[in-house]
């Protein structure tokens, strides 16, 4: 405190000089102006005649300040900050949206595929019976025309047979009466040579 | 000591008003002094925070624009805790107040500045209207009923004689309170870290002296950051209380 108020006494000090050296501006100030009693160098803030010019433009300044502050710039803040409220909220409800879409789609098409496979199953099968029944008609038939092919061979095979035998009765004969022939020089007849083989064979 | 260096560290003198532009208009002196200039510094400040950098109203801020959103949503928080959302009718005032002096108290800080709201007259200003807008709203809301304010709730009537002026001058002294806890704790500030700093500029012109000039130089700088403190606490402080009293006017019985 002593030295703000030793210090105080060198500025009031100071000031007395000053309008000797400032000029006449500060001393035509002081004229024109009422500083009504109070001593030059007092305690500025407590210096009635600092007041006036001061709340003057205090609340010329601050009521500026207000209108700007209440008509412009908080309704401004508060629309940024519910637009961004907002903007957010419907984006996660889209966002909710799009997942509940993609989760539907997702089992949407898990049935579809559920239902596919089994169609394809249901296709394969009956492709397969039906081949199986073709494959089973085919054989049959064709087993059946083989048993009658085999059982026309088996019936001319017979034929055959039983003419080549009656030719080697005939041939038989014939040789025999060469044979005779040769030997005795003698002919012999045919039915008689037939009935002697047949003698012979049924022996 | 000689008178020059004497006169030299003056704590006083930042406080002194300088008339820029001298005027008078029926008697009362209007002339624009530098606290003119500062509270248009401190006002243009908080224009340029709140309209300018909210100007584009991006989705996703920008420095300015999340600084300007940050101090809405504390200012709005703090008016609808402690005056509730009826309290938010006073909103914008409480803003354009806490705003302002913050600035002002934040731009006194740099050297070579004035410091609007170490002049009691500005704050006492700020103070009788906050008490005002207090008066004339608790009448105009409740009526008569605004003066249960005075009287405390479920206290003998014996008591009451002595309590109620107890309020009343409670009350009456709150503007000057408001007023006086502000402008003395900027006023304070100021001259403490002008002190030190003349400490610093007469250790500097004493000799040997000089090897001691760092020490106070030190003390400013923790000091600066105290100040710093200060400067945005007594804004708050004060726009608490504003709410504070805003509250009475809108519930007096509590």
């Amino acid at each position: 405190m002593a030295i703000i108020s030793s210090a105080y006494a060198a500025q009031e000090a100071s000031q007395e000089i000053n309008p000797a050296e400032g000029g006449a501006e500060n001393a035509g100030a002081a004229g024109s102006l009422a500083h009504g009693g109070v001593q030059k160098g007092a305690f500025p803030p407590f210096d009635t005649s600092n007041f006036a010019p001061q709340l003057v433009w205090l609340v010329l300044i601050f009521g500026v300040l207000y209108l700007l502050m209440s008509r412009l710039a908080l309704p401004r803040v508060a629309t940024i900050l519910s637009t961004r409220e907002t903007t957010i909220g419907a984006d996660l409800d889209a966002a909710r949206e799009s997942q509940a879409k993609a989760q539907a789609a997702d089992a949407q098409n898990n049935a579809t595929l559920r239902t596919k496979k089994e169609e394809a199953q249901t296709i394969g099968r009956e492709a397969q019976q039906k081949i199986a029944a073709e494959v089973g008609a085919l054989r049959s038939s064709a087993e059946k025309k083989f048993a009658e092919e085999i059982a026309a061979a088996e019936a001319r095979i017979a034929a055959e047979k039983a003419r080549a035998m009656t030719s080697v009765e005939g041939i038989a004969t014939e040789a025999a009466a060469a044979i005779v022939a040769k030997l005795t020089g003698a002919q012999v007849d045919g039915a008689k040579l037939s009935a002697a083989y047949r003698d012979a064979t049924t022996h | 000591m000689n008178p020059e260096t004497a006169a030299k560290p003056n704590p006083i003198e930042q406080f002194e008003l300088v008339r820029l532009w001298e005027h008078e208009i029926n008697g009362v002196e209007v002339s624009f002094t530098n606290a003119s200039l500062y509270m248009l510094l401190a006002a243009l400040g908080v224009v340029l925070l709140m309209v300018f950098a909210t100007s584009r109203k991006a989705l996703t801020p920008g420095r300015g624009q999340a600084a300007a959103e940050m101090l809405y949503e504390f200012v709005a928080g703090m008016v609808r805790q402690i005056a509730g959302e009826e309290g938010m009718r006073f909103f914008p005032f409480v803003f354009s107040l806490f705003a302002f002096v913050l600035i002002a108290n934040l731009i006194g800080l740099f050297p070579y500045t004035f410091s609007v709201t170490s002049q009691i007259i500005v704050t006492f200003g700020f103070a009788v209207f906050v008490m005002a807008i207090v008066v004339a709203y608790g009448f105009y809301r409740n009526g008569f009923g605004f003066l249960k304010l005075f009287v405390p709730h479920g206290v003998p009537a014996l008591v009451l004689v002595v309590l109620i002026p107890i309020e009343i001058i409670s009350f009456l002294s709150r503007p000057i309170s408001l007023s006086v806890r502000l402008f003395a704790n900027m006023l304070a500030g100021h001259i403490t870290l002008a002190v030190f700093g003349g400490f610093v500029a007469l250790l500097l012109g004493a000799g040997a002296w000089a090897a001691l000039a760092p020490v106070p130089l030190l003390a400013i700088t923790a000091l600066y950051a105290l100040e710093l403190l200060v400067a945005c606490l007594q804004a708050f402080v004060f726009s608490v209380l504003t709410c504070v009293y805003l509250n009475d006017a809108i519930h007096p019985g509590h």
